[in-house]
């Protein structure tokens, strides 16, 4: 790029737009979640303008690092990493051939694309496509117009501060920006279905805090260890967050020793959502999250989902809950879960599987089973020695 | 805190950290150089050459230093197999061989290479006949281990050899001695071994170095091009700490091998004599007395998860393994326990102790007492 050019990036937030007189609050909010996800030691300026905000980097801004973390801030829609233009034909013309010569060179067809949201601008939008289209055509001479499927499509945004010129949009995460939609807490058992299911949760605007079930020596430290990888790879996405890790082995001896084989994993559920409602309450967050799916396995039948979820007193989401296996995975691997998920430690879920689970539990039967041991007791007694992690974006973690 | 992971690496001895220090601080040159300091430095390696020859009563010429078992091992089989392949394509092995084995032999199959994995019986032990049988004209390689590192079981590498010298043309052979060496006595001469596989730190040493024997005479290619270190072998400037530091625990292992021998061993029996006694389901993995090496116990609580009760144990500052931990700490189903035919419950059930001379046998007491309870808990937890 020559000397004086200034790139900047153009960020569209579309469903923002759609929330009234609470924007100023969502556009705020997604101002506060883009400083948090460049950091603090990059300068860069953002300015607001009619549904859009405009980054404008300043000395040191690395444009490309910021294209990576711009794709996952919640609440962009999509983005243009666009040069701007005095608002001249002519310097418009000279800088479309230098800004996109190297896409150009390696293109066989192309289309011209202008919005003129300045109608104080002389020249109309189709005038502009033409006058630029002959430029073009004469300057890259082995190319062809083609308005309908074009190589690259090079878009013209005449506005009235300055004009834009920009090619191909990146996708954003989409959603609504984090810290808008409340708090909710969600369950990572280190398997593949729980870090989607709080992404998910995450991107309509639900600021979030995770939390894992510890059953240490049953379960390893490595175990701990992948869910601390899954919530740093949640974070870059969703910001800072804690992980609180919840201490399990005694609950989990308990059930083992006082109830029957066939209710175990049943009841050892209803003690995490107990739990997991408590670390809630305590972190004023207004929900849970978990990664259940229909039948996917016995403790995830409709009957057995109903008592699981008869033990707490607070909504539980499960954006899963219509998933197939197969589109979770898919899904998994582009939000770069889905490595960290596969390796081979074993969490609660596949260490304590007993032959022959309930799939149809009844509710009466297992709280029966459940008045033998002081739970409540124990859980209050877990809550003293629960870890808290602070997970951060910056770290390492794996991204896409 | 009681370490019984000796198969998978053992605490150096002092000494040997005090000889390292001093070569590091003192005979940094870099042998080659042509300087006092690089003529003094050579010194050190050829002196610790001479040590390791003396242990295995070969000549020090015979004695390449490489970064450890792993190198070692592909450098044998890949360094054979390309020096003999206009000879033949067919190299023989064994089904409970350590991955640095297998593995080199499966990238060798890709190349075109045969390979012959001869099973084991039950009790982990190389079937014989079905080697001689396996044997062809065109088989340039016979890779047997000598200890296998998870349940111990010594291989009759001399009965192999006798086998080898009736087969014409005679195939090398090579022996990993990685578990065995400085543990039972073993002399490649004396059982005709062409090529041995040695490591340090299995033995107090240092890692990151390693040794292999070649007999005089025989042909490998090196896998690595530079220097020509090593007799052109294994080029790259030599690890001298890491030689001064093997050579140093090879010596304090041999001035007394018999009675750390027999430590071993006795720790051995009583261990599994308590197991036996305490627990009615256990399966014992290691061969009989006559056939296992002194430092390794392997037993199998059917129906549990070996890796719960590794943890159970570690709560009480008991370190033990579930087998091999060569897998860069994941926990993959024993190919060993398998090829003996151990069933799916008892491979998952797997716990390795293996000893050192080191350890007292006041510590079976507290293994038993952490133990007991711990199997009890976890049949419980895993109905």
């Amino acid at each position: 790029m020559n000397e004086g050019m200034k790139e900047l990036l153009i960020v569209k937030y579309g469903e923002v737009m759609l929330k009234g007189n609470n924007r100023p609050m969502f556009v705020n909010a997604l101002i506060r979640n883009i400083n948090e996800v460049f950091g603090d030691s990059v300068r860069y300026r953002i300015r607001k303008g009619q549904s859009m905000l405009y980054i404008e980097p300043e000395e040191g801004f690395d444009l490309d690092q910021a294209t990576k973390q711009l794709r996952r801030v919640f609440g962009v829609l999509l983005f243009h990493r666009a040069l701007e233009v005095e608002k001249d034909p002519e310097k418009i013309k000279a800088s479309s051939v230098d800004y996109f010569a190297k896409a150009l060179n390696g293109s066989r067809s192309f289309k011209i694309e202008t919005r003129r949201t300045d109608k104080q601008f002389p020249q109309r939008s189709q005038e502009i496509n033409n006058l630029l289209g002959a430029h073009i055509a004469d300057a890259f001479p082995h190319l062809q117009v083609d308005v309908h499927d074009p190589d690259v499509t090079l878009f013209v945004n005449i506005r009235k501060e300055a004009a834009y010129i920009y090619r191909d949009k990146e996708r954003g995460a989409g959603g609504l920006p984090v810290g808008t939609g409340g708090k909710a807490t969600a369950l990572l058992s280190g398997g593949i279905d729980s870090p989607l299911a709080a992404w998910l949760i995450a991107r309509r605007g639900v600021a979030l805090n995770a939390l894992h079930f510890h059953s240490y020596p049953y379960t390893s430290e490595r175990s701990k260890k992948k869910v601390i990888g899954l919530a740093r790879q949640l974070a870059q996405y969703t910001g800072r967050m804690n992980l609180y890790v919840f201490p399990f082995t005694g609950i989990q001896e308990a059930i083992a020793d006082h109830c029957p084989d066939d209710q175990l994993t049943i009841i050892m559920r209803r003690m995490m959502m107990k739990g997991a409602e408590k670390i809630a309450r305590k972190t004023s967050a207004q929900a849970l999250v978990t990664g259940e799916s229909i039948a996917q396995v016995a403790s995830q039948t409709m009957e057995s989902l109903t008592v699981t979820n008869a033990a707490v007193d607070m909504p539980v989401f499960r954006p899963l809950i219509g998933m197939d296996k197969e589109e979770i995975i898919d899904f998994t691997r582009q939000i770069g879960t889905y490595n960290i998920s596969i390796e081979p430690y074993s969490d609660c879920c596949t260490i304590f599987v007993p032959r022959h689970p309930q799939t149809k539990p009844k509710l009466e039967k297992i709280r029966e089973s459940e008045s033998q041991v002081d739970f409540d007791g124990m859980i209050d007694k877990a809550m003293e020695k629960v870890e808290v992690i602070e997970i951060k974006p910056e770290e390492e973690a794996m991204i896409e | 805190m009681i370490y019984l992971d000796n198969a998978a690496t053992t605490r150096p001895f002092d000494e040997v950290i005090d000889v390292m220090g001093k070569v590091m601080r003192e005979d940094f040159a870099n042998p080659s150089s042509l300087h006092h300091l690089g003529v003094k430095a050579e010194e050190v390696m050829v002196e610790s050459r001479k040590i390791l020859a003396g242990a295995l009563q070969v000549d020090p010429g015979e004695v390449y230093f490489t970064s450890g078992g792993t190198e070692t091992n592909n450098l044998v089989v890949k360094g054979a197999a390309q020096a003999h392949r206009k000879r033949g394509r067919h190299i023989i092995t064994s089904a409970i061989e350590h991955k640095s084995v297998l593995n080199t032999m499966h990238a060798l199959e890709q190349e075109g290479y045969e390979v012959t994995y001869v099973p084991v019986d039950s009790e982990g032990l190389v079937d014989l006949q079905f080697l001689e049988e396996a044997l062809r004209e065109d088989t340039i390689l016979v890779s047997i281990m000598h200890v296998n590192n998870e349940t111990g079981a010594i291989q009759p590498v001399d009965r192999i050899e006798e086998i080898l010298r009736k087969h014409h043309p005679k195939p090398l052979f090579h022996v990993d001695a990685v578990q065995s060496f400085a543990r039972i006595p073993l002399h490649p001469h004396h059982s005709d071994i062409d090529l041995l596989t040695l490591n340090s730190h299995k033995i107090h040493g240092p890692k990151g170095i390693g040794a292999l024997f070649k007999r005089q005479g025989v042909n490998l290619a090196p896998l690595l091009d530079g220097g020509k270190q090593e007799g052109g072998l294994r080029s790259g400037t030599e690890n001298l700490p890491g030689i001064a530091g093997f050579a140093r625990a090879a010596q304090l292992n041999f001035e007394n091998i018999f009675e750390r021998q027999n430590h071993m061993s006795h720790l051995r029996y009583m261990l599994r004599a308590r197991m036996v006694e305490a627990f009615d389901q256990v399966v014992i993995n290691t061969p009989d007395d006559r056939f296992a090496a002194p430092h390794i116990l392997n037993v199998s609580f059917p129906g549990l998860q070996g890796e719960v009760l590794l943890r159970k144990l570690e709560t009480a500052e008991i370190y033990v393994s579930t087998g091999s931990a060569c897998t860069s700490g994941k926990n993959t189903p024993s190919h060993v326990l398998k090829a003996m035919g151990r069933s799916k419950e008892e491979v998952q059930g797997a716990l390795r102790f293996s000893f050192s001379a080191m350890n007292r046998e006041e510590e079976l007491e507290q293994v038993m007492k952490h133990l007991v309870p711990a199997v009890e808990k976890v049949r419980k937890m895993m109905r």
